[in-house]
């Protein structure tokens, strides 16, 4: 075939990466930027890990033992935003970065340029984000919801952040632009939306949700930015703003950001039951338009999560009503693999056991979302240690655990190695079971009446705050197993073959060898 | 080195190795940096300046390299359709970025400011907190702030510049139709003078807002402080004339690139990129004319 | 289990520290959303238990499902798959029904009760409770006209909460739940907080009163609690919204009398001249419009 030729007119030979460190930093490799963004996704969950391990240390017992209550406040924002944005959404762009080309039978990313920066940008966001440690007045402490008037308070550090996630939007904006244009543009011939890997479909859906939400959580910090330097009365009461406002617009942003981080780890879910099921997955359609109906739905329940803030009744009737809907097209999901799992023949390699703890937790956690969204019920439960259950349960052990299960089902395909698998079998168990001892006993603390955001507490919730804090160093030690995993696979290990599971798992990058050519489906493959 | 094999049907073109990306990054990193140090008092507005440069460099480096490809054929007909698609959602993104700022605007129109006076779900904030404000709209809230001593403002009428302007823009709507239709009728010299025309008049739409605004500061006593109807005002009308430049000069740089004879009939994507932004400002300022100046 | 035990001498602690028998830190059991001592509080408590069960019922039919797939269908046991089972239009109706007509179920009394509790109408008696940074302040309207103060975090509490203080916790009587002037209301009446604040956004929630509202800079929210009669006593709770560096430790105590005692008590703070004059400046200063 008569193709790429015209790359030999460019710099270094096609076919083998630069050498060095400019390979990383002007590649176009769709590989690479995956890898890149994966590294910094590990990095960042560390980050955040760590300052996590610190919240839990000082509620390790009531009284005030290590931080400032300042500080603290500094330490949940920053671990929220580096979770969210520096670990959680790099993590799924870094994912389709490396699967959906190879998903869909494209030679790379539709705009490989812009998908280097794209990853580019982050380590310099997070870079001024993490800087704000170092400046006068600390950083930022208002809570990653960033609410106004509390949040303009903020010292130096103020304009830092909001510059920080104006950067953090530009690059997931432009990432979700290249996800799009790839998968509608780029698939080979005879992939059909219809024939596409679930994991394609449910990330072009939430590339959508990017696209459409980003730019508002933009607007929104850009007008507390000039709340607090020029002078506009946006969230002002007296000059005849609200600071309600820029809750509505947050969420607006904020609901939907929640299904970004799990319609991708759905998709996930979705590749991986199958194959160890060994068994089609049940009611693809349905699979889909769930996913649809989600995203769609997403867009309407903002208002859940400011039901204490005086809304009149109609509105929270509506917003109640709506949000309970979003559990009709999840719980179809849920139903769907459990049906697909029904007269399998099941194994248990590291990612089948993490699709099924997904299973089970992110359902729990879906559970005491559909309560939240009682609204009298929430009257109790707002701003309580049962939301911050309910949220850890739908990432950690939802999103959080999905991207663990794909990097064990596609690792093998990138390094081309097998990995350790009774180190990650030990991984598994032991966050899954330390992941229950630092999230569950939180729904009790929440129920029992302990607010959130708050660095030392009553006595009466001495208990299960210990227990809890015990649980988070057990899952945060248990961590560094996933680490030494990846790491000595990257580094060589038992030669992967192309399919690297006898489960026999669909998909057209089981047809490449592992590990995948630098260059793959440069001829471009037939899809029946 | 010679091209003569570069374009061939069934072959997407992936660039290689590409020093803009990470520049832009660092670009976007000074830019910011320059601002913070600006908005923090650290240094002095001049901070802005290196990112301003870098930025200005970036786009010239990154999309002259573009078009050297584009010129050199090697794009073929999926990656024209990958760029156009690009542009599209790039152009839906800005749309949602406005929808904040519109939704803001309703948000405070139809209810923070009725509540503030009394209205609806919140009886008791007029009673308790501001029992002399009747708000009504234009409003700049229950303290009146602003930067007359007596809290008063006047807002722009609609039908002077706001609806000269309309005119303007919904005129250069029309020329840069016109030229679209000139280039794929081939007639380059008409192309030429109506795509100068356009860009003319998204300047001179510019130039007018500043006059506005000049008149608004010194005059209405109408500034981004005077309360809710400032903050709008000029956070939607100021998006929006900055996208107007950006659009003018961008409608510059192709009318440059048609003196230089790029494009031809059937492959002009930049030129319909280029349109279509132009469109979307258009259609953005139709929203701001009707929402903020009239009704 | 020495943490129960712990918990019990505590409860002993704060009994006799404060008026023996009648004080109640909280009616929850540690693990469990409380009941409460209002109207509402008791329905909200029924809506959240009916959730509840509702989860846990559909959680056994899917988790069972589950669990008999990985009990009954591994490979390692000679498994077969049926690979011609991937689509059932029967199957996909019936779990999108059932979970609707479920969710519609609970929606129900959840919406009768919101609808209670936004009705404020019909009070007994106003409050004004406006939030700082890092205390509460009460106005009392209707009769009781004139009757306001500040309440903050108890300095007991307040000397052991500080960094390394060196003071246990367990030592102090309701560690962070204790005011030095707790809101004093009178039971089996209508009172209607109206709540604002003069900085950033703070949250009211006693939880054996059910509810929790924002008080918001320039707005004035309205709830409504009437605490059964019989239940007199203190109620503790604090502030439910992020506000800065001491969020944390802005508490909430309640105090319920009879409404005799109450009137009482009323009568008492107005013979005070010393408080009425207190109260006229503060007055004055929440008087002012609020600018940044
Ligand atoms: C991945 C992230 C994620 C996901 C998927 C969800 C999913 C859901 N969330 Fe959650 N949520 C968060 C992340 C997420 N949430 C975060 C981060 C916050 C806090 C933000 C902050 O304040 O900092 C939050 C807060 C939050 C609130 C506000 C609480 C408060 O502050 O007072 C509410 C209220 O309604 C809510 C509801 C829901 C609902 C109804 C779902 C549903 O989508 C769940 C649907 C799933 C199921 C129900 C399980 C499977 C279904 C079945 C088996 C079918 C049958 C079931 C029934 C009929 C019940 N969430
Ligand atoms: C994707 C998002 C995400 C993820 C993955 C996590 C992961 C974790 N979160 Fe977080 N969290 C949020 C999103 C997330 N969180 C959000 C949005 C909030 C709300 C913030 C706000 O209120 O504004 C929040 C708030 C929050 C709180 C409430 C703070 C408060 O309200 O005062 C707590 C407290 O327990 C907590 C704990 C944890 C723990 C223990 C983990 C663990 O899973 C982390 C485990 C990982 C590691 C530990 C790193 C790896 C290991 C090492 C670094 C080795 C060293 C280990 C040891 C020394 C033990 N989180
Ligand atoms: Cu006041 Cu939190
Ligand atoms: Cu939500």
């Amino acid at each position: 075939m008569a193709h790429a030729s015209a790359e030999h007119a460019h710099d270094d030979h096609p076919d083998q990466p630069a050498t060095g460190i400019k390979r990383w930093l002007f590649t176009t490799n769709h590989k690479d930027i995956g890898t890149m963004y994966l590294v910094f996704s590990l990095i960042m969950f560390f980050i955040g890990g760590a300052m996590a391990m610190v919240i839990r240390a000082e509620l390790f017992k009531p009284g005030l033992q290590l931080v400032d209550p300042l500080f603290y406040n500094s330490m949940t924002t920053n671990h929220a935003l580096v979770m969210i944005f520096g670990a959680v959404m790099p993590a799924f762009v870094g994912l389709a970065n490396w699967m959906v080309p190879l998903q869909i039978g494209a030679p790379d990313m539709a705009l490989p340029r812009m998908n280097n920066f794209s990853f580019w940008i982050l380590p310099f966001a997070f870079t001024l984000m993490i800087l704000t440690f170092f400046v006068p007045g600390g950083a930022a402490a208002g809570g990653w919801t960033l609410y106004p008037p509390l949040s303009i308070q903020g010292g130096d550090s103020f304009p830092m952040v909001i510059f920080a996630i104006h950067m953090m939007g530009i690059s997931s904006i432009m990432g979700a632009i290249n996800v799009i244009v790839t998968i509608v543009n780029m698939r080979a011939p005879g992939m059909t939306l219809l024939k596409m890997p679930l994991f394609c479909w449910t990330w072009l859906i939430t590339a959508y949700l990017l696209i459409a939400v980003m730019p508002v959580l933009a607007g929104s910090v850009t007008m507390l930015l000039t709340d607090h330097f020029f002078k506009t009365s946006f969230f002002n009461a007296a000059g005849g703003g609200d600071p309600v406002m820029f809750q509505h617009i947050f969420w607006f942003f904020g609901h939907p950001e929640v299904y970004i981080m799990i319609l991708p780890a759905f998709g996930i879910v979705s590749e991986i039951l199958p194959t160890f099921s060994r068994k089609p997955l049940f009611g693809y359609d349905s699979m889909v338009y769930a996913t649809a109906s989600i995203a769609f739905l997403s867009f309407i329940v903002w208002a859940h999560h400011m039901f204490t803030v005086g809304m009149p009744l109609a509105a929270q009737l509506f917003f109640m009503l709506s949000t309970m809907l979003i559990a009709v097209p999840t719980g179809v999901k849920v139903f769907n693999w459990t049906a697909t799992m029904w007269r399998g023949s099941l194994s248990f390699e590291p990612p089948m056991l993490f699709a099924i703890a997904f299973l089970f937790l992110f359902t729990i956690g879906g559970f005491s979302g559909v309560m939240l969204a009682f609204v009298p019920a929430d009257f109790q439960y707002q701003d309580t240690y049962f939301v911050v259950a309910h949220f850890h349960y739908v990432l950690v052990p939802g999103a959080v655990f999905a991207i663990m299960a794909a990097v064990y089902y596609w690792l093998p395909k990138w390094t081309g190695h097998m990995y350790n698998m009774t180190l990650a079998n030990w991984h598994f168990w032991l966050s899954t079971i330390f992941v229950n001892v630092l999230f569950f006993p939180q729904h009790f603390l929440g129920l029992a009446g302990m607010p959130r955001r708050i660095p030392d507490y009553a006595v009466q919730f001495a208990d299960w705050n210990m227990v809890s804090s015990i649980g988070a160093f057990g899952f945060g030690l248990s961590q560094i197993l996933f680490a030494i995993v990846v790491i000595q696979c990257a580094r060589g290990g038992k030669k992967a073959t192309a399919q690297v599971w006898d489960a026999n798992p669909r998909g057209l990058e089981w047809t490449l060898p592992s590990p995948a050519p630098y260059h793959s489906f440069q001829s471009v493959p037939e899809v029946k | 080195m010679s091209d003569a094999h570069a374009q061939s049907a069934d072959s997407y073109y992936i660039p290689h190795g590409s020093p803009w990306p990470i520049f832009g990054s660092v670009t976007l990193f000074t830019l910011m940096g320059g601002a913070i140090s600006a908005l923090n008092g650290w240094l002095p507005a001049w901070s802005l300046v290196p990112g301003f440069v870098m930025l200005c460099l970036l786009f010239i480096f990154w999309f002259s390299t573009v078009i050297g490809e584009n010129q050199r054929g090697l794009y073929n007909l999926a990656v024209d359709r990958s760029f156009r698609m690009g542009m599209m959602w790039f152009i839906f993104s800005e749309v949602m970025f406005f929808a904040a700022f519109f939704g803001a605007l309703f948000y405070a129109r139809e209810l923070a400011v009725p509540w503030l006076s009394g209205n609806g779900v919140k009886v008791f904030t007029k009673m308790l907190l501001w029992n002399d404000y009747a708000g009504s709209w234009p409003s700049n809230g229950p303290s009146a702030l602003g930067p007359r001593a007596n809290g008063s403002f006047e807002t722009v009428p609609a039908l002077g510049l706001p609806a000269i302007n309309t005119a303007i823009l919904l005129a250069s709507s029309v020329t840069i139709t016109i030229a679209h239709h000139a280039l794929i009728a081939g007639h380059r010299g008409q192309v030429k003078f109506f795509l100068a025309l356009t860009f003319l008049l998204g300047f001179t739409f510019v130039g007018f807002q500043a006059m506005e605004y000049h008149e608004a500061y010194t005059e209405l006593g109408l500034t981004l402080g005077t309360g809710i109807y400032g903050s709008t005002f000029f956070m939607l009308t100021g998006f929006h004339g900055m996208h107007v430049t950006l659009g003018a000069i961008m409608l510059t740089v192709i009318w440059f690139r048609i003196m230089r004879g790029h494009f031809t009939p059937q492959r002009h994507f930049a030129f319909e990129a280029v349109a279509w932004y132009w469109h979307f400002v258009d259609v953005v300022w139709l929203g701001l004319f009707i929402f903020v100046y009239w009704l | 289990m020495s943490g129960i035990s712990r918990r019990i001498a505590n409860r002993c602690l704060a009994a006799a520290g404060f008026l023996a028998g009648a004080a109640q830190a909280n009616t929850s059991n540690g693990y469990n959303l409380p009941v409460g001592v209002t109207d509402l509080s008791v329905d909200i408590h029924h809506i959240h238990m009916q959730g509840f069960w509702w989860c846990v019922a559909i959680a056994v039919v899917v988790f069972g499902a589950m669990i008999f797939s990985l009990l009954k269908f591994r490979k390692s046991q000679g498994a077969v798959p049926d690979t011609t089972m991937v689509h059932s239009t029967k199957a996909e109706i019936i779990w999108t029904v059932i979970p609707v007509i479920i969710l519609v179920i609970m929606a129900v009394p959840a919406a009768a009760t919101l609808i209670k509790i936004e009705d404020t109408r019909n009070s007994e008696l106003s409050i004004r409770v406006t939030g700082y940074q890092w205390k509460w302040q009460y106005q009392y309207m209707d009769a009781a006209e004139g009757v306001g103060y500040f309440s903050t975090l108890s300095d007991d509490s307040n000397e052991a909460r500080q960094l390394n203080s060196g003071i246990d916790p367990q030592s102090v009587p309701n560690y962070l739940q204790s005011v030095d002037k707790p809101l004093v209301i009178p039971s089996g009446t209508k009172v209607r907080l109206l709540l604002t604040s003069q900085d950033v956004i703070h949250a009211w929630w006693v939880p054996d009163f059910g509810m929790k509202r924002d008080a918001i800079p320039g707005f004035v929210n309205e709830m409504w609690i009437r605490v059964a009669a019989g239940k007199e006593g203190f109620y503790r709770g604090q502030c439910a919204e992020l506000c800065g560096r001491d969020h944390g430790f802005m508490p909430i105590v309640v105090e319920v009398k009879t409404p005799d005692d109450f009137k009482q008590w009323v009568g008492a703070q107005k013979a005070d001249a010393k408080q009425a004059a207190f109260d006229s400046a503060l007055h004055a200063q929440t008087a002012q419009v609020i600018t940044r």
